[in-house]
């Protein structure tokens, strides 16, 4: 009784082992194939040639200064549009349907899908860029003259 | 002064011409500083200050029953529905009162009070609910649970919880399921320094009851309309001390 159990015990682990040992094997040759298990997302690229910080440091940092500055804005009022999510959306808004979500081809969507993380900022926020709410409020003039302040260039890709 | 010899007399007077002059050169040397002070505005990357205390004027005997401009207004710039249902958000409604005994009619507009104490922000467990360094009362909704103790504390009924996913928001004003809301004095317009939106439609409109501005600075339009005349908190008896303040009830 004790030693079949034992046995099967074994056999689980070598089971186990040989099963891990398989996973990893698959994995590191379709990580390192250019294609991927997972498809690489096919990203639009920003209205500017370039973004407000470094394309490898936001890639990685995106979210501290997001964090960073949304604490300012909300408590202290700060509304400079370095770091403002709003500033990425008027930059990076896909021009086919003027939205940073929607599809895998979208800026934000595409590569949280990739990377299979939760984008919960657009429960709240628009995920468009601003536009002036209709009639009756001076809001048009103030927001031009701002987003020219914004740090982007007009596009030219390499 | 007038008893002195007249060579000091015109010393002083001289000293004190001196003294404008500096004074206006300081003016015109430091304008970002002077003249935003002035003003009350503030450049963009400028945290609030506790300087200023922004507050409101309403005077009930300019605002007239039917007339619901501040209301429409602020649903436009902050995109709400305009529903009034108990489950729909209305930052701004409008009230009609009536002394039974004396039979005056009052119609008047009810919104966040933006108290110097408030309530909500003593319940709100998590932070979420918090006033501005220039008193603007506001909720935090990335760290709003929607447990909407702050409802039940606020003795205005000017709170909302939002019951549904919310679409098409103003980019300057993020609102969404599952948060408390309320009025923030239009504060992405004042931080531009430019006066919320309910206060500019009843200025257009012509009916000037609505008068924003600064209660800390003495010479404002509100802070001497509040020295001059007699004006009334809502709840006085609670102490709060609001930043909304009504003439004429």
């Amino acid at each position: 009784m004790k030693s079949g159990f034992t046995t099967m015990l074994r056999l689980l682990t070598a089971l186990l082992f040989t099963l891990t040992i398989a996973g990893v094997s698959e994995a590191a040759p379709g990580d390192a194939a250019p294609s991927g298990r997972v498809a690489k997302p096919v990203l639009e690229a920003g209205k500017g040639d370039k973004c407000v910080e470094d394309t490898q440091f936001m890639r990685r940092n995106h979210m501290k200064l997001l964090m960073h500055q949304r604490d300012d804005t909300v408590h202290q009022g700060v509304r400079t549009k370095q770091h403002s999510l709003k500033g990425c959306i008027e930059c990076h808004a896909s021009s086919r349907n003027n939205s940073v979500i929607g599809s895998n081809e979208n800026f934000c969507q595409g590569c949280h899908a990739y990377a299979g993380v939760t984008l919960d900022c657009f429960d709240c926020h628009t995920s468009k860029p601003g536009t002036a709410p209709p009639a009756a409020s001076p809001h048009g003039q103030p927001l031009a003259s701002a987003s020219s302040t914004l740090d982007v260039k007009p596009v030219s890709k390499p | 002064m007038s008893e002195k010899p007249s060579g000091g007399t015109q010393l002083s007077r001289r000293n004190f011409l001196g003294m404008s002059a500096a004074a206006l050169a300081g003016i015109a040397i430091a304008p970002g500083v002077t003249l935003y002070d002035l003003a009350h505005g503030k450049p963009p990357g400028q945290a609030t200050s506790g300087r200023v205390r922004w507050g409101m004027l309403i005077d009930t005997n300019q605002c007239s029953s039917g007339c619901s401009d501040c209301v429409t207004a602020c649903n436009t710039e902050n995109r709400l529905s305009g529903g009034t249902l108990a489950t729909d958000s209305q930052w701004i409604r409008k009230l009609e009162l009536k002394n039974t005994r004396t039979g005056k009619a009052h119609s008047l507009p009810m919104m966040c009070q933006h108290c110097e104490n408030p309530p909500c922000v003593d319940v709100c467990p998590t932070g979420a609910s918090f006033k501005r360094a220039d008193g603007i009362v506001l909720v935090d909704r990335h760290t709003c649970i929607g447990c909407r103790y702050c409802i039940m504390a606020c003795p205005y009924g000017v709170r909302f919880f939002v019951h549904e996913p919310v679409t098409g928001q103003n980019p300057e004003v993020p609102r969404g399921k599952g948060c408390v809301e309320s009025c923030t004095f239009c504060v992405q317009r004042v931080d531009r320094d430019l006066e919320p939106a309910c206060a500019e439609a009843c200025t257009a409109a012509g009916h000037k009851a609505i008068l924003f501005g600064d209660l800390n600075n003495p010479d404002s339009e509100i802070a001497k309309r509040i020295a001059t005349y007699a004006s009334r908190q809502v709840r006085e008896d609670l102490a709060l001390n609001t930043g909304v303040r009504y003439q004429g009830i």
